[in-house]
Parts: C-alpha cells; sequence; structure tokens
C-alpha cells in the first residue's frame, strides 16, 4: 500500500516535471524587448524565455524557483544590465552555477553596455531613491538603441552557435533594413510631438522622450523607485498648472491611479505606455511596440 | 561690412523715395523700383542659400549625432579600462544590516522554556526594554573565475563577535553542481537559510526554536545540484562538524552530522508561484549540556549522548497579481517537523549523576500568511504549535524527570512598513503558550535597515 502510493506520488513528480528543448540555442531574457529581439535574430535557430512580462517591475521580480531552473539551462541570458536587475539576477547567476552566462562569458551579453547612457548620477546616495550608478536602464524605449544592441547580440548568437552564423546574419540584415525604414516613419509620426511637455510617473523614458524631443516637466515619484505621495502630486499639479502639459506618462505595470489622478485634476490625458512587448494588447513584438506608442502619443496629443 | 552698406543704402533709398519724387521724374523712380526690385531678388537668392548651407549642416550635424550613439561602446570601453588604475576596484561588496528592538514581556524571558523540549541553542525571546538586535555585516565578492566567498558577521548587543556564515562556493563546476565550503546555513527547509533580517516575524517559528536551536548552521560542505529540467528541482547533500544544536561539540576526526535536502518548485500562471520540499538532518551528540527544571522545581544541568533525526517537509507559495509584487502580493508558508532522539542521558551532573536510556519522538509546525495589500505595507499572521510527543526519560531518570504532556503554541500578528526596499519597522504582537500554565504576551517594535550593497534576496 505505501510502496503503491510512494510510486505514485513519485510518477507523478516525474509527469510534473517538464524537460527544455535541446535543439537550438536556449536564451533566457530578462525582459520581453530582449527576448523579441533575440526571437527576431535568432528566428527557429532560438528557444526564448522570458524571465519577466510587460505587466512586472523589472526592478522588483523575485528569484522564483522556476527562474532558477531556465537560467541553468540557458545557453545565453540576454539582460538590460545597468543594474536594472540588481535585487534578483545575481542570486540567480551564482545559484545555477551554469559556467556560460557568468558576467564576462559570452553567455552573458548585457545590452545597456551597447548604447550612451543618460541620467548618469552625479552623486550616490540611497537618499536619492533608487538610483543607478551606471545611469538610467531603461534604454530600449529609443528604437535607435534597439539597433545597436542589435548589432552586437547578432555578432553574439553568431559566436555562440556558429554554424547557424549566416543565418543570424541574414536575419539581423533583413531586421535592421525593416527597422531602419520604420524608424524613418516612427520619426515622420512624431514630428507634431516635438518640444510638447509631458509628466512621468517614473524616470522610465528619458530615452523616448530625447528620441521623440518630448519635454519631461515633472516626475510623479519624489524620487526613482519611491511611489508618489499625495503632497509630491499636490505639488506637480501646482507645477502644471503654471506649465502647462498635455499629458502623464506611465508604464503598463505601474499603479494607474498616480496618474489617473492627476489626469482628473489638471484635465489632461493619462497614458499607459506598453513600455515593452506585451505592454498592450497591440503591441505584440518590438515593431507594433513602438507603432502603438506613437499612436497612443499622437492619440492623447490630439 | 559690405552687406551693412548696401543695407544702409537701401535704407537710405527707401526714406528717401517720397522725398525726391516730388523733384524726380518717372524716369527716375522706375529706376529706383528696378534697383530695389533687383536687391530683392538678390537677397532672396543669399536667404535661400544660407537656407541650403544650414539645411545641409544640421543633416551632419544629426549624422554625426547618430554616429556618436554608435561610437558609444568603444567609449565606454574606454571608460573601463581607466577602472584599474583605481586602488579599491576590486574590493568586495559591503553590507550592513541595523536592526533595533523594542519589547514588552509579560513574563520574565529569564525562565523561558519550552515545556518537554530539552533545550539547545538561542531559543529566549530576547530581553525587555530596549535592545539593539544583531548588527549583521555581509561582505561577498567573487574570488576568481571558479569562486565566489561571502562571510556575515553578527555584532551582538552585548558587544560580542561572531561569525554566522563565512563560505566560498563554486560558481562555474557546470551541470547544475554548486559545492560549497566553510561555515553556512544548512540548506534544510526552507527559513533555515535566510538571515534573521529577511524574516516575515522578528522572532524565529516556535519549531525552529526547539529542533534546531533557532535556526542551523555548521561548519562544513555542501553539494547542490540543479536537474536539467524546465521545473525546478534541487538535491542537496551535507556534512559537517556538527557541533551546533542537536548535534554537540565532539573531539573527533570524521562527520559529526550529514543532511540531505530536495526542493521542487514552478510558477502556476503569471500569478502564481511555489517551492515545496523534504530535508532529513543527522547529528550526533556527546555530552550535550542542558539546563533544565526537574520534578521538584530545581535547576539541574543534565547531558545527553546520542543521535538526532529530524525530517522537515516545507512548502512556500506566492501569490502576486501579473506577478508583479511591487503593490500587492501574499505569501504562505509552512514547514512540519518531526524529530527523533535516543541515547543517555544523565541527569544533575553536579549531583546526582544518574545515567539511563532517553528516546523520545516529537513534531511540530507552523504556518503563517504575510499579505501586502499597498505599497509600503504588509500585515502577517503565524501560528506555531508544538507536540511533546513520548518522551521516555527511562526507570531511573522518569523520577526525576517526566513529561507532562503539554503541547506549546504560540500565535503572532504583525504589521510593517518599507519605506523602501532598504528600511522596514515592524510591529509584533504574540501571545506565547511555550511553557506550560503561564502565557506570555509580548510586543515587539523593530526596525531593520540595510546600507550599502544591494543584496539580491533569495526566493
Amino acid at each position: 500500500m505505501l510502496k503503491q502510493m510512494l510510486k505514485i506520488s513519485l510518477l507523478s513528480v516525474l509527469a510534473a516535471i517538464s524537460f527544455p528543448a535541446l535543439a537550438g540555442l536556449n536564451i533566457v531574457a530578462c525582459e520581453p524587448e530582449w527576448g523579441a529581439l533575440a526571437t527576431e535574430l535568432g528566428g527557429d535557430r532560438v528557444k526564448v524565455y522570458n524571465a519577466t512580462t510587460a505587466q512586472q517591475d523589472p526592478h522588483h521580480i523575485q528569484a522564483r524557483p522556476i527562474l532558477l531552473a531556465r537560467v541553468r539551462n540557458t545557453d545565453l541570458l540576454v539582460c538590460t544590465g545597468a543594474e536594472l536587475e540588481a535585487g534578483w539576477l545575481p542570486i540567480l547567476l551564482r545559484q545555477s552555477s551554469n559556467g556560460n552566462i557568468q558576467p564576462g562569458k559570452p553567455g552573458y551579453f548585457e545590452a545597456a553596455t551597447y548604447v550612451q547612457k543618460l541620467e548618469i548620477p552625479a552623486r550616490l546616495d540611497r537618499a536619492e531613491g533608487d538610483v543607478h550608478a551606471a545611469g538610467n536602464p531603461h534604454i530600449h524605449t529609443d528604437p535607435r538603441n534597439i539597433a545597436l544592441v542589435a548589432d552586437a547580440l547578432a555578432k553574439r548568437l553568431a559566436q555562440l552557435d556558429p554554424a547557424s552564423a549566416s543565418y543570424y546574419q541574414l536575419r539581423h540584415r533583413a531586421f535592421t533594413g525593416k527597422w531602419q525604414t520604420a524608424i524613418q516613419r516612427w520619426e515622420k509620426q512624431a514630428i507634431p510631438l516635438k518640444g510638447m511637455p509631458v509628466v512621468v510617473q517614473h524616470k522610465a523614458f528619458p530615452y523616448l522622450s530625447r528620441w521623440l524631443g518630448l519635454q519631461e516637466i515633472a516626475v510623479l515619484e519624489p524620487r526613482p523607485g519611491v511611489e508618489p505621495s499625495s503632497g509630491h502630486l499636490g505639488e506637480v499639479l501646482a507645477q502644471i498648472s503654471r506649465q502647462p502639459v498635455k499629458m502623464v506618462l506611465r508604464a503598463a505595470y505601474q499603479d494607474g491611479r498616480p496618474s489617473e489622478w492627476l489626469a482628473e485634476k489638471a484635465k489632461i490625458q493619462a497614458v499607459a505606455l506598453p513600455f515593452t512587448v506585451g505592454g498592450s494588447e497591440q503591441a505584440q513584438d518590438l515593431f507594433s511596440l513602438f507603432d502603438d506608442t506613437l499612436q497612443k502619443l499622437q492619440a492623447a496629443a490630439k | 561690412m559690405f552687406r551693412r552698406n548696401i543695407i544702409a543704402s537701401g535704407i537710405a533709398l527707401m526714406l528717401g523715395a517720397p522725398l525726391s519724387a516730388l523733384a524726380a521724374d518717372n524716369a527716375e523712380i522706375l529706376q529706383i523700383r528696378n534697383e530695389i526690385e533687383s536687391m530683392k531678388q538678390s537677397y532672396e537668392a543669399r536667404i535661400k542659400a544660407l537656407e541650403q548651407r544650414l539645411q545641409r549642416a544640421e543633416s551632419v550635424a544629426a549624422k554625426a549625432d547618430i554616429h556618436s550613439t554608435q561610437a558609444e561602446p568603444a567609449a565606454e570601453q574606454a571608460t573601463a579600462s581607466k577602472v584599474p588604475t583605481v586602488g579599491n576596484a576590486f574590493n568586495p561588496a559591503i553590507s550592513l544590516i541595523l536592526s533595533g528592538t523594542y519589547t514588552n514581556l509579560s513574563q520574565d524571558p529569564a525562565d523561558y522554556r519550552i515545556t518537554d523540549f530539552i533545550p539547545g541553542g538561542e531559543i529566549e525571546p530576547g530581553s525587555r526594554g530596549f535592545s539593539l538586535a544583531e548588527s549583521e555585516l555581509i561582505v561577498s565578492a567573487n574570488i576568481d573565475p571558479n569562486f565566489y566567498g561571502y562571510l556575515t558577521l553578527a555584532l551582538s548587543p552585548e558587544n560580542t563577535l561572531g561569525v554566522e556564515e563565512a563560505a566560498i562556493q563554486t560558481t562555474t563546476l557546470g551541470h547544475g553542481l554548486t559545492a560549497k565550503a566553510g561555515r553556512f546555513y544548512s540548506g534544510i527547509g526552507y527559513l533555515n537559510e535566510q538571515h534573521p533580517h529577511s524574516w516575515d516575524f522578528v522572532d524565529a517559528p516556535l519549531a525552529y526554536k526547539a529542533f534546531l536551536g533557532r535556526q542551523y548552521g555548521n561548519d562544513g560542505m555542501q553539494l547542490k545540484w540543479i536537474a536539467p529540467t524546465d521545473t525546478f528541482l534541487e538535491f542537496g547533500a551535507e556534512a559537517g562538524r556538527g557541533s551546533n544544536f542537536p548535534g554537540s561539540e565532539r573531539n573527533k576526526n570524521g562527520v559529526g552530522s550529514y543532511a540531505l535536502f530536495a526542493h521542487l518548485g514552478d510558477d502556476v500562471g503569471t500569478d502564481h508561484s511555489w517551492r515545496a520540499g523534504i530535508s532529513y538532518l543527522h547529528n550526533t551528540a556527546k555530552e550535550r549540556t542542558y539546563d533544565d527544571l526537574d520534578n521538584a522545581g530545581n535547576m539541574v544541568s543534565n547531558t545527553l549522548d546520542g543521535n538526532s533525526k529530524l525530517w522537515l517537509a516545507d512548502f512556500v507559495w506566492k501569490w502576486a497579481p501579473n506577478g508583479n509584487p511591487a503593490y500587492r502580493n501574499f505569501k504562505l508558508q509552512g514547514e512540519y517537523f518531526r524529530h527523533q532522539e535516543s541515547g543517555d542521558l544523565t541527569f544533575d551532573t553536579a549531583n546526582l549523576a544518574s545515567i539511563d536510556r532517553y528516546s523520545a519522538t516529537q513534531s511540530g509546525w507552523y504556518l503563517q500568511g504575510v499579505y501586502q495589500f499597498m505599497p509600503h505595507w504588509r500585515v502577517g499572521l503565524r501560528a506555531d504549535r508544538l507536540d511533546s510527543g513520548t518522551v521516555d526519560y527511562g526507570v531511573s531518570n522518569s523520577v526525576n524527570l517526566s513529561g507532562s504532556a503539554y503541547n506549546p503554541s504560540r500565535n503572532s500578528l504583525m504589521v510593517d512598513y518599507s519605506s523602501s526596499e532598504y528600511s522596514r519597522v515592524r510591529l509584533q504582537l504574540a501571545q506565547d503558550k511555550s511553557r506550560e500554565g503561564v502565557t506570555d504576551n509580548q510586543v515587539f517594535l523593530q526596525y531593520i535597515m540595510s546600507l550599502g550593497a544591494h543584496g539580491a534576496h533569495k526566493f
């Protein structure tokens, strides 16, 4: 009886365990935008697992057991870097005992090292909130940065999987062509947005703002990563009554209440930008991510 | 200079035109008109040329801008190459945990005991009034491409320094294998590996106090293997000195204690994640000394030589809407302990020193839920239960020692506020019935703050 029960429970445990795919490169992307980019470049020669979704704050997820299992089995880790994942990635790296993906190894890819970062703090002090020594890590909101990361990632894929090097090269060339055309289209679309004053909830969009020429007048978070207080919201409201803005922007994963409150009081638009792939129904890949971002900005600017 | 002259004469002409018109004939006016017309044309051409030049300059600048973003990786490397000239660039990451409590206990903590459970380790609820809790200093770094090392020093309020953990571990063995050596908290159970500053309550669960003397650390080695599956499956084995409760210091070669554990974990959808495990810890005690009350109510000192076998089952389940714990999340965790201990017990070593067989089978569990209902704020509830089970002191010792079949229990309620991930202030109320017939109403007020390097927390 006991033996039988043991057998059944052992079998059910085995049935619950799934095994990773063997073909091609196994990639774990820390954020969905890099997962999407890896898919663009790697096509069916890569299997991508996203550690976070667009509904999650990449600063603050937990080192869940499943992530440990995925990182243990991966050939390539594609992350933003610049300390964005400092709260959970180090523990995964250390406990996974996967020698291929330790920092410095070809299997460890940090997107932020390939672009120019903004908002590099002059003073490192936690009294300033959740500041990142390397600069603002949300680099992917400027598609020109994605192009730079794509160049580096394509090379990395070829390095890790030389047998498919020409395949990755071809896909990279095709992607770059389409991407540059798309950038031109988006820039043309965004001409009316140039110089538009906006409020942001979190400092998630400095790269987007620089690209499109949006003017960030105020931030709802009193310090980066610190939830907006009612006192600070009042100050922002007073500020935008002197300096009118068109809209308040937030990322899909953020609590909508502070933005909605300000929008209602100041009679402006509250816009939840998809922020990354999967952040809205429309944003299903990198192209539709920016299509939707621009569409939402344009709609609110009217 | 030349342009300014033309403009000046042009203005003079225009101003002068109406005046001279009185005297001049039509032909002159026509001539002046033609001159102005030609000047206008030449200016338009000039402006157009200037505009074109500006446009060209702008496009060059834009290209340079794109160029500058593309040139960035190179610039990055240039700054990186400067780093090694700084002497402290290789210094390890340092973080410091500061913690303090105010404790209000309705019963004297000096009399604290868990009825029917042989005491060991640190089980007291702490001193009354204001006190400093343990301050922890954590230093860690990669040693070389293959090893990682860390040290956790505990500075006690009594001004003593303790080495909580000091261990090295491999990072690149591959195949999911990690080896660790040194002093470290054992991987058994769920809470055991976590440092007190990351606990959800001020104190350890009763079962941890009763069976592990609060938390089980060991000097030894650990080997862990994560299976190559998409589901998290981990196996671990440890061998160590076994000098801590329920083991004891022994003057012997070889292994004093060993542990085995397995953990399984996964996500369910995006909102749920869980981990469950079973563990076994074996200890051998040699002349483990402890103080206890005998049947007459006198404090006596006894020793135990024997074997301790501890089984643990643990689980933790976490929920967060869309897997984003920033706003709301819930955590449910529980652990079940079953302890078998047998050996020779010497009663009252100072006087009577009577030796007889001792054997006990005891169990206990705790279950706790912690809910973050809005950013910064959490509430938690914990239930602790111990079952004193069967305790046999042997024929000669049962005259002086006997079990009372009392089942200790405790209920705790806590609420905490974290202004950021680095600071936390907590209020905890508890009703502690560890002692038979005595209820200790406890109030704790605690702060836990962390400074320095960003510590990543385990699941």
